[in-house]
């Protein structure tokens, strides 16, 4: 048996090894040869910390138990890394990218850098690790007396100086290693290196032990087998709901958890690492879990009365194996330590950070100037914030009385920090995640946990008494803390975990839909969401040196690259310097501040320079005033854009109209004059006619020959007259259609006969085809004659050919007749063919024929009354006029 | 990380490369799958003894699941590296 001393030696032997590896491994990072220190194996160890006493110790005791149910507590982390594309891939590049120190850094930060929320997610970690830290210490106190070999004759008070010695001994070393710098990005080589070890150490205590179990105890895994199939908890009864909700419960606490957080996102030194981790992660894990059974087995087989818990421990005493018994201590002592020192640094920074800061701050009310001022500040808030952290842990150990069984405790924690999911979560995937919704799911989620779980936990107490458990407070069923709206029979932590997580999600979601976010709190959203579009792999810090160039760049962005460097250049040579970079004075700045103003306007310019000259220059203040002012500018030039185009659209309309007014105003000029010609000429011949006839006697042959002139001008005159009537008249729609049934034959006979009658001389030989003229019509037919008169004797006029011949044409089109009026003369030009249905138009000068060029116009509008059409028909063997009749009026007719 | 949106058609290498990315996304559901499984394994009367079958089942899904996350993973790696590359020479 070892005795108590010997095992207090070789514990300080092996912290005085750990504090060692630490000071070396700083000592390293020092002098800048980080090498090894930041390799995806370190990464991967310092992962396990996941892994901590409660499972070295705890899981053996659960698998007693409850069988195979232990798994799912490393089933949810194993998940989580097989799945690091998802969430930890995108958490690790936030973090690095926003250079977040912690979980309640990276809620904070997400909603718009609020502090209410980080001070909310400190408080629930710092309540969630609490029973953890206890935990831990009871653990390793628990193994000290094991070792002492009087177990159940120690008193209490003995364990609770352990615990104290233990505590204070942990606090030291996290002190010293912890909080050595207060680098940027929060890295620890020292704390990492020394936990990677004991990673080490409790994988190879636990791997031995179960060796040991396997082929020592055991005669190799064949009588395992068996040994498992005949114990007690080799039957099947796997629980549905806790098996779920325990895998669900693990993945999430492995995101959530502050330590977790700290190891996987703050420490990481290169996301490359995280790939790796994906699957050496869940190796280590598989490995820790993979002789649980066999030792909880054999356990059960050998020290049925004995603390499970312990049997790690208790299997290799008992069997006096001292050496294996001492290296499974050391595992135990490994994994509780790693994790208590890991949780410290984290809820320290959070705390410092998140609650003395703040405070600080505003108590100075802006005195705080020098920076390394601050800086102390915040180094000895850490520090207090270490030993306070430890001091709550042991509190705890010391009036919870040291009791319950492991697992218990650790699932109370988990359920208490995953209510961190979704607002973590929301806030890394969906860019609507609202502050109000995340604190409102962080404060209900975190008040369920304490009503159906944490506060239950303390049992029968004055905090929750018995009566309020059974029945619920003042005797209301529905709110009993172990059967929420009357839902009984669920296991607690199942029922908490469910109630809590549906609860929170829902005021998160709901919160969020109904809330509109800062212009701060979108902008971190986009950043966070959108992460990997806005950044690469985040180089470490720039440093400060090379402002200069930073600003060269910046401005050649802005001003271009010749301007740019010719002021930079004469800046530097004002200062006596060559190149192109002159020192960053204060005149060289306001300059540069300036010359940029002038581009991009004074705010701007100022934010920007600002940025690269000095860190304290610019404030959010400052870009969200660069921001609006933006907004504004671009949005009054986007009305100023909208009106011209309606401008631009008003004056096109206007120009349309005038053209339309001018071209009517030259018609109506035209037509004017147009008339006015052809009533005078009649006129003037009139007036000198009669002129001649009153001027004194003359034969009675001149005397008849003027009076026929005088007459047949006035005839001309008043067919003009009619025909402007006419026109008029039609053009108005003032005409009444004398609608009657009539045959084309009739009309077409009653054409050619009048137009024969009035012959003017020329001979025109008129081809008919009578068959096909019997088609009877409904239509005006005095009007329909009209036209076909006009037509022919058009023909008859303008016919140039020697011997005129009318050829007149019947078809059908459709649902229409056509006639076809072709004569044999050289037809009408091309360019005249559009103009000949305008007024007063006439192809040729000659108007031997004295129309007044108003008869196709009028046969236009009376084929438009009936219902048909007059058209020029080209390629035609000379002029050619098509009259089109609706057939549906003839069909009428039959 | 993304490819400008009016690409269509992706040369092989990169295509190959979102299709192992989309592996990797889908490699948890189905170890979430597997896992949930044992749930579905009726107590067996004449045999009730299975806690040793159910802890060969675990520890295979377990074992395939890591293998598979580690051929994965290279994968990505190699091709991300060579990505690097190539981005920066040009």
């Amino acid at each position: 048996m070892i005795g108590f001393n010997i095992l207090v030696l070789v514990s300080l032997t092996y912290v005085a090894l750990l504090f060692a590896v630490a000071f070396a491994a700083e000592k390293r990072a020092e002098r800048g040869e980080v090498g090894w220190l930041r390799s995806p194996l370190i990464y991967t160890l310092s992962l396990s910390i996941y892994a901590t006493a409660w499972t070295f110790y705890g899981a053996v005791g659960y698998a007693a138990r409850s069988g195979l149910e232990f798994v799912t507590i490393y089933l949810g982390p194993m998940l989580v890394m097989v799945g690091w594309w998802w969430v930890v891939r995108k958490l690790v590049r936030i973090g690095r990218s926003q250079r977040i120190t912690s979980i309640a850094d990276l809620i904070s930060s997400r909603y718009g850098k609020s502090n209410l929320l980080g001070v909310i997610v400190t408080v629930l970690a710092v309540i969630g690790t609490t029973p953890y830290i206890a935990l831990q210490l009871q653990s390793v106190t628990l193994s000290f007396s094991v070792f002492s070999g009087e177990l159940t004759a120690l008193k209490f008070e003995d364990l609770k100086n352990t615990a104290l010695v233990v505590a204070a001994g942990l606090a030291l070393f996290t002190i010293l290693f912890g909080t050595r710098t207060l680098d940027a990005n929060e890295r620890h080589h020292g704390v990492v290196t020394a936990i990677a070890l004991e990673a080490v150490v409790k994988l190879v205590a636990l791997l031995t032990v179960g060796a040991f179990v396997v082929w020592g105890v055991a005669d190799g895994p064949g009588d395992i087998v068996r040994k498992i199939e005949a114990s007690k908890i080799a039957d099947w009864n796997l629980q549905g709901g806790r098996w779920a909700t325990l895998i669900f419960l693990s993945a999430a606490a492995f995101i959530c958890l502050p330590r977790m957080f700290q190891v996987m996102v703050v420490e990481n030194a290169d996301e490359r690492h995280v790939a790796i981790a994906s699957w050496a992660f869940p190796l280590y894990l598989m490995l820790m879990s993979l002789f649980v059974i066999p030792i909880a087995v054999v356990g059960l087989n050998l020290l049925p009365g004995e603390n499970p818990d312990l049997y790690v421990l208790t299997i290799p005493l008992a069997l006096g194996q001292d050496g294996l018994a001492m290296l499974s201590f050391l595992g135990g002592f490994s994994s509780a330590t790693s994790m208590v020192i890991v949780a410290a640094i984290a809820l320290s920074t959070m705390v410092s950070n998140h609650i003395v800061m703040p405070i600080w701050l505003n108590a100075r009310q802006g005195g705080a100037t020098v920076s390394g001022d601050v800086r102390n500040v915040v180094l000895r808030a850490r520090r207090i914030s270490i030993g306070a952290v430890l001091l709550l842990g042991y509190l705890y150990f010391h009036f919870s009385g040291g009791g319950g069984a492991l697992a218990a405790i650790g699932l109370i924690s988990f359920t208490g920090v995953v209510q961190v999911l979704p607002a973590l979560l929301g806030g890394i995937f969906w860019r609507g995640a609202t502050r109000v919704g995340a604190a409102l799911g962080l404060i209900l989620g975190f008040g369920i946990w304490a009503y159906t779980l944490f506060l239950p936990s303390f049992g029968d107490s004055f905090i929750m008494s018995a009566a309020m458990l059974d029945q619920g407070p003042f005797g209301i069923s529905w709110l009993r803390p172990r059967a929420l709206f009357g839902i009984e029979g669920l296991d607690p932590v199942v029922h908490a975990v469910f109630w809590s997580m549906v609860l929170n999600t829902g005021a998160f979601l709901i919160g969020s839909l109904l809330t509109f976010p800062e212009p701060l709190e979108r902008l971190q959203g986009a950043q966070f969401v959108n992460v990997f579009e806005h950044s690469r792999n985040a180089p470490g810090w720039t440093s400060s040196a090379a402002e200069a160039e930073d600003l060269l760049i910046m401005s050649q962005r802005i001003l271009g690259a010749a301007q740019a460097q010719a002021l930079f250049q004469r800046a530097a040579s004002g200062q006596g310097k060559a190149g192109y970079l002159p020192d960053t004075t204060p005149d060289f700045i306001e300059t540069l501040e300036r010359e940029l103003a002038g581009s991009v306007g004074a705010a701007t310019a100022h934010a920007m320079v600002g940025q690269i000259a000095g860190g304290s220059y610019v404030s959010v203040r400052d870009l969200m005033a660069v921001a609006d002012e933006t907004a504004q500018i671009m949005e009054y030039s986007n009305q100023l854009e909208a009106k011209s185009a309606e401008l631009g659209r008003a004056a096109v309309q206007l120009r349309e109209a005038n053209e339309k007014l001018t071209a009517l105003s030259i018609q109506k000029d035209a037509f004017l004059s147009q008339i006015s010609h052809e009533l005078r000429t009649p006129m003037t011949s009139i007036r000198a006619f009669s002129e001649i006839l009153m001027s004194g006697p003359m034969s009675e042959a001149d005397q008849t020959k003027f009076s026929t002139i005088i007459h047949d001008e006035a005839i001309r005159l008043t067919r003009l007259l009619d025909d402007l009537l006419d026109l008029s008249v039609l053009e108005n729609g003032q005409v009444t259609l004398n609608w009657q049934a009539g045959s084309l034959h009739d009309v077409l006979e009653r054409a050619v006969a009048a137009t024969t009658t009035m012959a003017a001389g020329r001979a025109l030989t008129i081809l008919r085809n009578e068959a096909l003229e019997d088609v009877a019509l409904v239509t005006d037919n005095d009007r329909l004659a009209q036209v076909f008169i006009n037509l022919i004797s058009n023909a008859r006029k303008y016919c140039d050919a020697k011997k005129p011949r009318l050829s007149i044409g019947i078809g059908q089109q459709g649902e229409a007749v056509t006639v076809d009026f072709v004569d044999n003369g050289s037809g009408i030009p091309r360019a005249s063919q559009s103009v000949i249905f305008e007024k007063f138009s006439r192809v040729s000068d000659k108007s031997q024929a004295g129309g007044a060029g108003l008869g196709l116009a009028i046969c236009r509008e009376i084929m438009d009354k009936l219902g048909g059409s007059i058209t020029y028909l080209p390629g035609q063997e000379g002029t050619a006029f098509r009259v089109t009749l609706p057939l549906a009026q003839a069909k009428a007719a039959e | 990380m993304s490819a400008p949106p009016n690409t269509v058609y992706l040369e092989r290498r990169t295509y190959r490369r979102r299709r192992m990315m989309d592996a990797a996304r889908l490699l948890p559901v189905l170890g979430v799958l597997l896992f949930l499984v044992p749930l579905f394994w009726a107590p067996d009367p004449v045999q009730p003894a299975a806690t040793a079958r159910g802890m060969a089942y675990i520890f295979a899904v377990w074992a395939g699941l890591i293998l598979a996350s580690a051929w994965i993973s290279r994968c990505l790696a190699r091709t991300e590296s060579g990505a690097d590359a190539q981005e920066q020479s040009r």
